[in-house]
């Protein structure tokens, strides 16, 4: 006969989540930074070298001379096709991302100049939803190709995304198709494509325009996978590496040119579109 | 019933005309047919319930669904299975090769789950690894140097998500097979026949004409991944999936596919052969309309249709 049990039940849910950190204050290390003390630095840390997330216009004023930034299709605006509802309408989500980041969407893109060299550049943002891609973000990366097609010049995309956005379900997909198009046309006029994968460049992002540029590097510790850490140890019961998918495991496989410091990504670029257009 | 409702109406007939026009082309059995494809039509005009959409998410998982080598050994009258992706590996969760569709040279690539939990290990539950995507391309390479059509049947819950998987690089994998398929000058069809599960889905999906089995699903993330993300609670599928809608119906109406493949009655589970002869017929369909265009046409075209995806404002 079975002996009486006692079924013990854990409830994780209603555990409050641990204290969050200050934005400002260093994972890695713990030191802490005022915003003036992070600006100038762009943003990484001046004691272990933690790169923190860098917002699409602070990044679009570094890498671009003084100016020369001129913004495009900032009127593409995400809609709702699935009228989407999960514990809250996508509807608001987004425009608390919009109030949030005042930004538009997850890409900021538009034409420049680096270092006196015309470049078209589209800059993703983690703050609006995880940076991730819905039909307005796949729209704007497919415009960036069209203006570097026809005016000539390089585009330098700035990858930083968790990947497709459920609330537009399918269609969210479909953008991965999409901009693998979009840059199959420039590769075809032989336009430089030159990523740059920020922390975290993951799923869809990936599994399409980011990974298929001439050139890629990435960021110091960068996370860079298709499927995350979390979810390969829940599905797989593997024992990850410690360095499982950062910048730095992805250049030991193969999968990135460099890994290029923040404060030395521009002058890397502006090498590059020297050597691209140099005739 | 206001314009708008009859243009949708008008819309989906049209969209549903492959489906219509095919059993009075093939003869068979005509009126049986007829009455099934009203009824079809029938319920696609209703609006589709969360009951209804959750039946399909367990219809496109149903462990007796036809996989792409039972619809190979049906459609197909010969059939050479190529193995390896000439690099690393051979996956089992992507097969390819070469057969002959109704008296034409046909290159076919397949997500394989399966049978048994012996073969459903080796062949990872249909997951492929970047090999699996390599290996596609490199067939459907031959496909483009011969001008033989590519058939692609699509049937897997995601990408693998594993270690190696990463360290081979997953995502480029799946990126460079999008543009593979976007670079072809043959004609290309495929068909999600169960699960289209994301970017592992998308990767071999890049077709001329996408069809889509009238139980299958297709979708950006599976139902329980989205609701543990959205709802921080993976029991909450049903609700996520009734939220996204992976069902044939709303991919139809989102452009995502272009026609919808009948399935016997009660699901393709029910009878294999008649699922086969089915999809057979929306193929060779598929194949018809594609032959009008060279190579520079189908690939402008192909382009032109995926520039177009998405709704914004």
């Amino acid at each position: 006969m079975s002996e009486a049990r006692v079924d013990i039940q854990v409830e994780h849910r209603h555990v409050p989540p641990a204290a969050e950190k200050h934005p400002n204050t260093c994972p890695k290390c713990g030191s802490h930074y005022r915003d003036d003390e992070l600006e100038p630095a762009l943003w990484v840390c001046g004691h272990c070298g933690h790169h923190f997330p860098m917002r699409a216009r602070a990044r679009i004023e570094w890498y671009a001379d003084p100016g020369s930034f001129s913004e495009e299709a900032s009127e593409v605006h995400s809609d709702d096709p699935l009228e989407f509802f999960d514990l809250r309408p996508y509807a608001e989500r987004l425009a608390e991302a919009e109030l949030n980041t005042g930004l538009g969407e997850a890409i900021v893109i538009g034409q420049a100049t680096m270092d006196e060299h015309p470049v078209e550049l589209a800059v993703m943002d983690f703050a609006f939803m995880g940076g991730s891609m819905g039909s307005a973000v796949g729209e704007k990366l497919s415009r960036a190709c069209e203006h570097a097609l026809e005016r000539a010049t390089p585009l330098v995309v700035v990858t930083s995304s968790g990947g497709a956005r459920m609330q537009e379900g399918i269609l969210s997909l479909m953008q991965l198709p999409k901009t693998v198009c979009a840059v199959e046309e420039l590769h075809d006029a032989r336009i430089p494509l030159f990523v740059v994968m920020a922390h975290p460049t993951t799923a869809g992002v990936l599994a399409s325009f980011a990974s298929l540029g001439d050139v890629t590097i990435a960021e110091p510790g960068a996370l860079i996978a298709f499927t995350g850490p979390r979810v390969v140890q829940q599905t797989t019961k593997e024992k990850l590496p410690d360095d499982f998918g950062l910048a730095e495991q992805n250049l030991r496989f193969g999968h990135l040119d460099a890994i290029v410091p923040r404060d030395e990504q521009r002058a890397y670029l502006v090498r590059l579109l020297r050597l691209f257009t140099q005739t | 019933m206001s314009s708008g409702a009859e243009d949708h109406e008008v819309n989906l007939r049209q969209r549903l005309s492959g489906l219509s026009r095919l059993p009075l082309l093939r003869g068979a059995r005509v009126s049986g047919e007829a009455e099934r494809l009203e009824r079809q039509l029938e319920r696609l005009k209703a609006e589709t319930s969360d009951e209804e959409i959750w039946r399909s998410v367990e219809l496109a998982r149903h462990v007796d669904r036809p996989y792409t080598l039972d619809y190979v050994e049906r459609i197909l009258d010969d059939w050479v299975e190529l193995h390896g992706d000439r690099g690393r590996a051979d996956d089992g969760a992507m097969v390819a090769g070469i057969g002959s569709l109704d008296g034409r040279t046909v290159v076919l690539v397949g997500n394989q789950k399966g049978r048994d939990v012996k073969e459903r290990i080796a062949r990872q539950f249909g997951m492929p690894y970047p090999e699996g995507y390599l290996k596609a391309m490199r067939v459907m390479e031959i496909g483009e140097r011969f001008g033989f059509p590519v058939i692609s049947l699509v049937d897997t819950p995601g990408a693998y998500p594993g270690v190696a998987a990463e360290q081979h690089g997953q995502g480029g994998a799946i990126a460079r097979c999008q543009m593979a398929m976007m670079r072809l000058g043959v004609p290309t069809v495929a068909c999600i026949i169960g699960e289209g599960g994301s970017g592992g889905a998308v990767a071999t999906a890049v077709a001329d004409r996408v069809l889509m089995q009238e139980n299958a699903i297709y979708s950006v993330i599976t139902p329980e991944g989205c609701a543990a993300i959205l709802w921080r609670d993976g029991s909450q599928a049903k609700k996520a999936a009734a939220a996204f809608k992976p069902d044939a119906r709303h991919c139809l109406e989102l452009g995502v596919v272009d026609a919808i493949v009948a399935e016997p009655p009660d699901g393709a589970q029910t009878d294999h052969d008649e699922a086969a002869r089915l999809l057979k017929g929306s193929l060779l369909e598929a194949l018809e309309e594609l032959e009008a265009f060279d190579g520079d046409d189908l690939r402008r075209r192909r382009r032109a249709k995926f520039r177009g995806m998405g709704v914004f404002a």
